[in-house]
Formats: structure tokens, C-alpha cells, sequence
């Protein structure tokens, strides 16, 4: 099989399917940008860090190589509930890159190849044909396509624009011509990317320090001792003169003068765009993050910009602290080719045209994790396709990997589309501390978990089986330094000796408080204690959660066929026929979240499904 | 298979003397047990299947009817589950109040065509039925979809879509708040956030409640019969309800108490009642009925005032009159044609609407007061069992959104996290948006993209 793009997500795409025993190539336009982070230096954040944990659980690559190379690292939203809880690390980018690169290298039945494929073309009926550009021919049974933001790739510098990849990289020119002759659907996104700036031109004093934390959580469950921060972060503030160079200045920006067509992503906002449309704030935040331990850029976040690189100059000195900046990297918009996703299925292959698949910012996303997320299940599912087995289909209740390609093949995208937390109706569930136990398991069965790993695994489940077991028939008795504890922490007194399963489901009440009392606690791993308190606490929720995730089940059970023209089925409305003919769901479940599809529709789908089977039957 | 119990009206809303409910689904037995008492004091659950049972129907402690139920155990019913059928003697009020009480005891309302597609997916039809059955469904839901915008239009949609925008508000501030967590502007205050929740509480809570007052779509037309004593008025709801209902005899102040009844005219529901004759008198029993008259003058939409053909207006009448020309639509019924009349019907115009002549003992003019009617409540369009449909919708919608805040709101009280109070939020959003099939987690981010200034 072969990968075409070597980024976030052709990596655990081609290192996937490489594991699991098929003879894979993955080809790279330039051999020095494998793994590049062309945007911030920094993996995880919000809902991302329970991507990236959930890769690690199913057996991918991100989180390891993130431990390996992190500088800093913080556990976001303690304190906002563990729902929200999301690891994010500042990683050294140089490093990151060569590892990843060391990495495909050695994997075994894995060639890392620079060349450009400029063709892509039907062989026969099992094979797939692709040429490079200096015309040397590869055929695969499986393709997956992860071109990210290569694909016919443009920069905008103010009135400058040419076509280039990011970061100086050839873009890549003429595989959309060949996608378009195979029928695939393409558009065109934007994004962007702020300055670098030398560190030593920076007046650290004017900012705020930002620290990471003192107890550091990895990112994979196969790392232990990781070593602490080696880098800080630092915040400011625009400044009034900033805002005044901006607005003087936006007709100069491509965006504003209307060169760019691509559409860009509502979440990441170029700084322009957030002064003109959020006009009454006078003010924005921004982040000076180090890009690596052996080098002096700093990447500065949330100042993203495509004005003109003298425009650039003027606003990045007049930042506090910035008066004598020097600008290493211009900041630029870029535009790129992707695919309407409602071409993919949920294993990310094509609909209409099998064996090739699509993955990353490819498929309309945005972003290093959701990319990887892509990446990996494309790959398994490649490899799978290969093997003749049955692919693997995350539907959004297991995970956020799932309710990531669930929106993107069900709902479609109208700009770059970011994971977060609002995004999962389980969330509760869906926790980053428990990604092993919903994923690993699902690791394990497809091939990508090792007998040593299995094993660790299978041990901490006993272990927190057995906790949970003790603490429901461990008594605490009332006692007067007890019901002291109780009061100061404002929960109420008890009288008679209470289980501690009971006493935990207090909010106020946690494991830490009850150590005093608790006098036969086991010497076990700190999470575990975590994970039991979570479960014990929101209970409630979690079942209520469970319950809507098995309703749902039933409806993803019944499957519809692909093949079918939904004009011909008796009784649906005009609009719902649009919109199932467009995303072709695979079952009833699906179709139930297509917007425009009411109940009712969904009651015409359910006997049509029926009366087919009678039929047929 | 049995599916979740479902409950509605399956008889022809307002027409006949009988109403039927049907509920179908797993439980639905044990549904109809919780609010229905036999004669014999056996449960449902006691009782084999093409079995009746006579019994009363209570909402808690209130009678509601009495009703004769049948019970159907799967396969052998009409959609193939466990089926109860409530029939009811009352008038469309009355079933809709029973209909009611089954939903409360845990029934959903079932959509179009529900009973019929749950028979085919049970194999109880054939599949030449089905094409029928899709076409059902296609016709209903785009009648209730004609419906929903009518309903749409008013007052309580306005007031649910204010609700629901005041919690998707919150909920994508409690959004950046957990997404964007450097994004230091927006602090998950407890106060307003507890603020928020109660008001959609209280807001929730006032609809449910106003629910049951009368408007045209949702409970029919209240309707006022009033006159001075003996000059018809029972004979007339008589006449107008087809049925012995208020007691008739020659001596005035027979009625001393309201006599309600609900029936349809042409397209329309008329929640109409009889009312003591307005006049002074002594004896207090009939007093008291008289002031319940004047009450129920008050809020009534529609006022038939009934005058005796047969001789002129008292000053009493006069009075009456002119005390609620200003804000009533009245029409005036002279009754007794079939005596010779000597009323001023010119005079009488100046006060009322219409001025129709019968005879409610003959029966004579019933047409021609049906037309009145329609003419002046200007509605002779609606469609009233359409309204229902919806409306019972929209009654459940908004008691499970207001279920989903009360929940958010004693997480937050209880001082769970607010992971956990979004979670409820947000399923009190998908149930007010379940009308229009958008989901909170859609609409949320969104609102998140739309309002707030975040990311990189």
C-alpha cells in the first residue's frame, strides 16, 4: 500500500499499516519536512490531548514521540471537571521532526521515499497506479491520501502571493488535476500561521510568565519517567497602537481585498479578523512560545496575520516587550486543495472508489492530533482492506476519534474543522483519562498492541476492579476528627459508620481527604484512585450517557445500503432526499444526524429497510 | 418487538360521542394501570388479552371519566405490541385530559403514522399496505408541518424560543469557557450561571402551566352562554351539543352551576358552557352561580348571548350588555322564533357582532348560528387536530427541557463540576430543538464561532 504525505497524518497512517504486515510505502515531497509542525510548537490542548491519547491507546505514535520530545507540559481545566481535563505539551519541533523520521526509517516493511506523485490512476481491478514526478510508476492495493496543506498550495503575504507549501516546500501541483479526472469533489480551505521572532530581540520582562506543572502526566500510556519543563511560555496583550496599525492597514490584506477564495477556520482568526469583527474589543491576547531547545525562534500564537510584511513589522513591534523585534518568519495565509468529506466512509475510504483513502487535512480538518486521528484509522483500515478483513468503524460513542470522522463524513465542513469538547454529546464518557480502557481493547484486537503492553494493560483493570470492590465494603466509622473533616469541607456529619464508596460520591469528598481514615489502602497507582473517583462522582451521568449510547447503537445497527438513489423511496421529503443522496449514510443512526432529515423521514427509511428485506426475503 | 409506548387520540378528534385512546409499546399496560381504576378493582395487569374492562380514568385524585378499556397482549394486537385502548365518553376536552395523564405516566406522543409503521415492522401488514403507510406519514407530517408553523407563529413558540436561545447563550460561554481556557474574558461565574438556569426554569415552568388555557389551536374556543333566566340558554347548548346535558324545565334558575362541554363546529373547537342566568337573586345557592357566570364572562373568547325573541330587552340585559361590548366577541342568539317576536334585532346590533335568530326547541336557524360563529372568530380555516398534534409535541418538549434544567441546576447546587452542568444544558437544548431537528452540539460550537473571539 502506499501513503502519499508524510505530516501527522501520513505518518500513523503508513507506520499503522506497516505493523500490521503490509509492505508500504510513504512518499514525501521534501525529506526534511517529515513531521513538520509548520504552526505552533505544540501538541494536545483542548479535546486534542484526548485525541492524542486515544492514538496512543489504539497503538499510534503522536503521544510517544510527544513525551519524547516535550518542553513544557500542563494538564489544562484542572479544577473544570474531568470531562474537560486536556493535556498539552510545547515540544521541540527539530526534535520532533527527526524523530518521527528515525521512526518510519526503521519500521520494518516501510520505505520513506521523497517524491512527488503527480498521478493517481486506476490499474486494473485491484490495483492502483501512481507516478512520481520524474515518472517512475508504483501500483498499491490500498492509497491513502494525506497531502494536508500541499495540495496546490498558495501563500499570501499582502499584496505577495505564489505558490508554495509551508515553510519554503515545494507545493504539491498536479495530483488535484488527477483526483478531479477520478471524480473526487474538491475545495478550496485557508489557514495561517503567525511570525517567528528571535527571542534575543524580546524584552521577556514586559510579559507575563507562563509555567507548566510540577507534576507532569504523560501522553502514552507506554511512557513512564519523562523528566520535568525545560522551557517557560510567556503572555501579553495587543497594545492601542497595534489595533490602530491593523485597521489602518486591512485593505492591504489579501483576505480583505477578496484574492483569497479559500475558506479559513472561524476558531483560528488572523488578527485582522479579529479586530474587525470583534470591534469592540480594544484588546487580544497573545503567547510567545520557544520553537526548540537549540534554536532562538519563538512562535508567537494568536497573531496569526497575511498583511503585508512591512504592515507585520510595524504591529509586531508595537506589541510590550516586542519594541525591537526582528521577524525570522514573515507571518502568511495559505490556501490549499481538500475534499468535500462526504465522499469518505467512516473507515475514510472513498464511497465510490475503493481502496483509495483520504486522511488529515486532506479530508477538511485542521490541526497536527485531528489529523493523526485520520491518519491512523485510514491506515488500520487500509491494511485491513489488504488482508480482507473487516474494517474498523469508530462510531462517536467509543471515542473522540470517532466523533471527529463521524461529523466530517456525516455533516460535511464549511471550514477547517477543529476537535473540542462542545463537539461530543458523551463527554462524560469519552474522558482522556480512561482512553485505554475504551480503546485498547479495540488496539489489541486489530494488532497494534504488543503482549507486553496487553499485559500491563489487563493488570491495572484488575487492579482498579479490586479497588473499587474495596471501597464499596470499606466502612469509615464516625469519629470526631472525621466529622471535623466533613464540616470543613462543607458536606454534612455522619453518625453511623458509611461505606467509602458513599462518602466519595460527595462532590466535597475526594480519595486525598479520606487518607487518614482509610486505613487498608492499597499502594496503587495514583490515576487509577483518579479514574475511581470520576466514575463514583458523576455516576449518575455516566449511566444516563451509557443509556443514550445504547439507544443509538440500536439505530447504527441497522444498515442502510450505499447504493441506493433516494428519490425512488416512497414518502421522503424533497430536502431529505438531498441530503441522504449527498452523504449516503451507512446506517439509520447516521442518517438521524443528518441536519434536514427529520423523524419523520427517518420513519420512512426504517420501513423502507424493511419492506426491502421482506423482498428480498 | 416492542418499541417505546407510545400514546394519542385514534379516533376522530372532536366528531362522535366517543373518544379512543390508544397506547402501544412495551409497558404500555402498566402505563394505563397507573391512572386507571377498574369497577371490578382488578388491575390491567391482571387481565389477558381482547379483554375489557370498566373503570374511571383519574388524574391523581380527580375523576377525569369513565371509560371502558381494552386490553391487547403481543403479537395480537394492531401494531403487533402490548396495546390499551382507553375509550372515552367525554368530548374532546376530556379525551385530550386523558390523553394527558398517560403521557404523564410515561407514554411519548406518538408521530404520524406511528401505530401503523410499528404494525408493519411487526409484520402485521402486508407489504402493499406499507406503500399506504409511507404516504400517511408523508401526508400527516406535512399537514403537522402546516401546523407547527401556525403554532409557530404564536405566543408560546415565541416564548420556548427565547428560552432555548437564553441556554444555548450559556451553554457556548460554558463552551470557551472549557475549550479556550487562555482565553481569560469569560469567567464561569456560579451566580449567573444559577441566575440563567432558574430563569429557564421559571420560564419553562409558566408555559406547562399556561399550557391548559383555552386558545384556539391547543384547547378550542372558551366559550360563554349567557342571558337572563329562562330565555334558552340550556336548551341552545342542548341543541348546539346534542345531548341532555343541562337540565331543562320551565322554571327560571334551573341552571345554577356551569355546565361545560366541548364539540366541534364546521373546522373548530368550542369549549362552551352554560351559565346561570345573570339576574339578582336572593336565594344564595343561585347567587353563587350567578357570580361563577359573571366569572367565567371574563375570560371567555366567544360570548352567545341569548335573548328571548318574544319580548323586548330588560334594562338588566341593557346592562349586560353594554358591559362587555367593549372587549368580548359577542354574538347575540334570539331564541324563540317560533313565538311571534317582538325584540328590537336593529337596537340589539349596536352592542354585538351577529345577530342570529333560532329556535331551539324546533332546532330552526342551526346553520345559520354555525356560520356566525365561524365567521366571527375568523378561523374557519384551522384545523384543529393539527394544532393538537403539535401542541401536545411541543407540551412534552418543553416538560423534558424543563427536566434537563432542573437537573443542571442541582448539579451545579450539589457542586459537581460544570463539565456535568453542561451536559444537562445541553440535553435540555436538544429538547427544544427537537421541533426543528437541530442538535446542541451543532449549534452550540456555532454560537461559540458566531459570538465569542477565540483561538490562536
Amino acid at each position: 500500500m502506499a501513503v502519499i504525505g508524510a505530516g501527522h497524518a501520513g505518518i500513523e497512517a503508513a507506520l499503522a499499516a506497516a505493523r500490521l504486515g503490509c509492505k508500504t510505502a510513504i512518499f514525501t515531497i521534501n525529506m526534511d519536512a517529515v513531521g513538520n509542525c509548520p504552526c505552533n510548537p505544540s501538541i494536545g490542548g483542548t479535546a486534542k490531548g484526548h485525541l492524542v491519547r486515544e492514538i496512543d491507546a489504539l497503538g499510534g505514535e503522536m503521544g510517544k514521540t510527544a513525551d519524547e520530545c516535550f518542553l513544557q507540559s500542563r494538564m489544562l481545566n484542572r479544577g473544570k471537571g474531568p470531562a474537560v481535563h486536556s493535556l498539552r505539551v510545547q515540544i521541540d519541533r527539530e526534535k520532533y521532526k527527526n524523530t518521527m523520521k528515525y521512526k518510519l526509517e526503521r519500521q520494518k516493511n516501510l520505505h520513506l521515499r521523497q517524491a512527488e506523485i503527480v498521478e493517481i490512476s486506476r490499474l486494473d481491478k485491484n490495483f492502483w497506479s501512481l507516478t512520481t514526478r520524474m515518472e517512475a510508476i508504483y501500483r498499491a492495493r490500498t492509497v491513502i491520501i494525506a497531502t494536508g496543506t500541499y495540495l496546490k498550495s498558495r501563500i499570501f503575504v499582502g499584496e505577495v502571493s505564489f505558490e508554495s507549501g509551508p515553510d519554503g516546500i515545494f507545493p504539491s501541483s498536479f495530483l488535484s488535476k488527477s483526483l478531479a479526472e477520478l471524480g473526487v469533489r474538491l475545495r478550496r480551505f485557508k489557514t495561517g500561521t503567525p511570525a517567528r521572532v528571535l527571542r534575543s530581540s524580546i524584552d521577556f520582562s514586559k510579559l507575563e510568565i507562563q509555567n507548566g506543572d510540577e507534576k507532569i502526566t504523560p501522553f502514552s500510556y507506554e511512557s513512564r519517567e519523562i523528566g520535568g519543563n525545560r522551557i517557560s511560555c510567556h503572555v501579553g496583550y495587543t497594545s492601542a497602537r497595534t489595533r490602530e496599525i491593523i485597521l489602518q492597514n486591512i485593505h492591504r490584506s489579501p483576505m480583505y481585498a477578496g484574492m483569497i477564495e479559500g475558506k479559513g477556520p472561524r476558531y483560528c482568526p488572523s488578527i485582522e479578523d479579529k479586530f474587525v469583527r470583534f470591534a469592540d474589543k480594544e484588546r487580544h491576547q497573545f503567547f510567545v512560545e520557544p520553537c526548540g531547545l537549540n534554536t532562538d525562534e519563538m512562535y508567537i500564537q494568536g497573531l496569526s496575520s497575511s498583511l503585508p510584511e512591512d504592515v507585520q513589522i510595524q504591529f509586531y513591534r508595537s506589541l510590550p516587550g516586542f519594541e525591537n523585534a526582528i521577524l525570522m518568519r514573515p507571518a502568511y495565509a495559505i490556501e490549499y486543495d481538500c475534499v468535500d468529506p462526504l465522499q469518505l466512509n467512516s473507515t475514510l475510504e472513498f464511497a465510490e472508489l475503493s481502496g483509495l483513502f483520504g486522511a488529515g487535512q486532506f479530508n477538511g480538518s485542521s490541526g497536527y492530533e485531528e489529523a493523526a486521528a485520520q491518519g491512523l484509522i485510514a491506515g488500520i483500515n487500509a491494511a485491513l482492506k489488504v488482508k480482507n478483513q473487516t474494517p474498523l468503524e469508530l462510531d462517536r460513542s467509543t471515542s473522540y476519534i470517532g466523533t471527529l470522522i463521524d461529523d466530517l463524513v456525516t455533516k460535511g465542513v464549511s471550514d477547517p474543522y477543529r476537535m473540542m469538547t462542545s463537539r461530543s454529546e458523551y463527554r462524560l464518557v469519552l474522558r482522556q483519562d480512561n482512553a485505554d480502557e475504551r480503546l485498547t481493547p479495540i488496539g489489541r484486537e486489530v494488532g497494534l498492541i504488543s503482549d507486553e503492553r496487553w499485559e500491563v494493560f489487563e493488570e491495572k483493570q484488575l487492579t482498579k476492579k479490586r479497588e473499587l470492590e474495596r471501597i464499596k465494603n470499606a466502612v469509615i466509622p464516625p469519629s470526631v476528627e472525621v466529622n471535623a473533616m466533613l464540616v470543613s469541607r462543607e458536606t454534612s456529619e455522619i453518625s453511623t459508620g458509611t461505606r467509602m464508596v458513599d462518602l466519595l460520591k460527595r462532590p466535597q469528598i475526594t480519595y486525598d481527604c479520606l487518607q487518614g481514615f482509610d486505613l487498608n489502602r492499597p499502594e496503587i497507582d495514583e490515576e487509577i484512585f483518579e479514574q475511581i473517583e470520576v466514575e463514583i462522582k458523576y455516576e449518575g451521568y455516566i449511566k444516563k450517557q451509557l443509556s443514550q449510547i445504547e439507544a443509538m447503537k440500536r439505530l447504527e445497527s441497522k444498515k442502510l445500503p450505499t447504493d441506493v438513489d433516494y428519490s425512488q423511496v416512497l414518502g421522503l421529503r424533497l430536502e431529505a432526499i438531498e441530503k441522504l443522496n449527498l452523504v449516503k449514510p451507512e446506517n439509520i443512526g447516521q442518517a438521524s444526524r443528518i441536519s434536514g432529515v427529520s423523524p419523520a423521514d427517518i420513519s420512512v427509511l426504517l420501513i423502507w429497510l424493511k419492506q426491502k428485506s421482506q423482498r428480498s426475503g | 418487538m416492542q418499541m417505546d409506548p407510545i400514546a394519542a387520540i385514534s379516533t376522530a378528534q372532536g366528531q362522535g360521542g366517543i373518544g379512543v385512546i390508544r397506547v402501544s409499546g412495551e409497558g404500555s399496560i402498566s402505563i394505563v394501570d397507573k391512572v386507571f381504576r377498574s369497577a371490578s378493582g382488578k388491575t390491567l395487569a391482571e387481565t389477558s388479552g381482547y379483554t375489557a374492562r370498566f373503570g374511571k380514568i383519574y388524574d391523581q385524585d380527580e375523576e377525569l371519566d369513565e371509560t371502558v378499556v381494552l386490553v391487547f397482549r403481543a403479537p395480537h394486537s394492531y401494531t403487533g405490541e402490548d396495546v390499551v385502548e382507553i375509550s372515552c365518553h367525554g368530548g374532546l376536552y376530556v379525551t385530550k385530559r386523558v390523553l394527558r395523564v398517560v403521557l404523564a405516566a410515561g407514554a411519548q406522543p406518538a408521530g404520524p403514522g406511528e401505530f401503523t409503521k410499528r404494525a408493519f415492522l411487526n409484520g402485521k401488514i402486508d407489504l402493499i399496505k406499507a406503500e399506504s403507510v409511507m404516504k400517511i406519514i408523508e401526508a400527516t407530517g406535512k399537514s403537522a408541518a402546516r401546523a407547527a408553523v401556525a403554532v409557530n407563529d404564536g405566543a408560546v413558540s415565541r416564548k420556548i424560543a427565547e428560552v432555548t436561545e437564553s441556554l444555548i447563550d450559556l451553554s457556548a460561554r460554558l463552551a470557551v469557557w472549557a475549550d479556550y481556557p487562555d482565553d481569560a474574558d469569560f469567567d464561569a461565574d456560579y451566580n449567573s450561571i444559577k441566575e440563567i438556569l432558574s430563569q429557564a426554569k421559571t420560564r419553562l415552568g409558566l408555559l406547562l402551566k399556561n399550557y391548559d388555557e383555552g386558545k384556539v389551536l391547543i384547547n378550542g374556543v372558551n366559550t360563554a352562554i349567557v342571558g337572563a333566566p329562562n330565555v334558552g340558554k340550556s336548551t341552545l347548548m342542548n341543541m348546539l351539543v346534542g345531548a341532555e346535558r343541562s337540565i331543562v324545565t320551565e322554571i327560571p334558575g334551573t341552571t345554577r352551576d356551569i355546565v361545560e362541554e366541548s364539540l366541534t363546529l364546521g373546522d373548530i373547537t368550542l369549549r362552551i358552557c352554560d351559565t346561570a342566568g345573570i339576574h339578582v337573586t336572593k336565594d344564595p345557592v343561585e347567587a353563587l352561580g350567578v357570580d361563577r357566570a359573571r366569572a367565567r364572562l371574563v375570560s371567555a373568547d366567544l360570548v352567545i348571548f341569548v335573548i328571548d325573541g318574544s319580548r323586548s330587552l330588560t334594562d338588566g340585559e341593557v346592562d349586560l350588555l353594554n358591559s362587555i361590548k367593549e372587549n368580548k366577541n359577542v354574538l347575540a342568539v334570539v331564541n324563540k322564533s317560533d313565538l311571534e317576536q317582538v325584540l328590537d334585532c336593529d337596537f340589539l346590533k349596536n352592542f354585538v357582532k351577529d345577530v342570529v335568530k333560532i329556535s331551539a326547541k324546533t332546532g330552526a336557524g342551526a346553520a345559520e348560528l354555525e356560520k356566525s360563529i365561524l365567521r366571527i372568530l375568523e378561523v374557519a380555516q384551522v384545523d384543529p387536530s393539527e394544532g393538537i398534534l403539535v401542541s401536545e409535541r411541543q407540551y412534552f418538549t418543553v416538560k423534558n427541557a424543563l427536566e434537563a434544567v432542573k437537573e443542571a441546576l442541582s448539579a451545579l447546587k450539589s457542586g459537581l463540576t460544570l463539565d456535568a452542568v453542561t451536559v444537562s444544558i445541553n440535553s435540555a437544548i436538544d429538547g427544544l430543538l427537537v421541533l426543528t431537528g437541530e442538535r446542541a452540539t451543532q449549534v452550540v460550537v456555532d454560537e461559540v464561532f458566531s459570538k465569542f473571539c477565540v483561538g490562536k
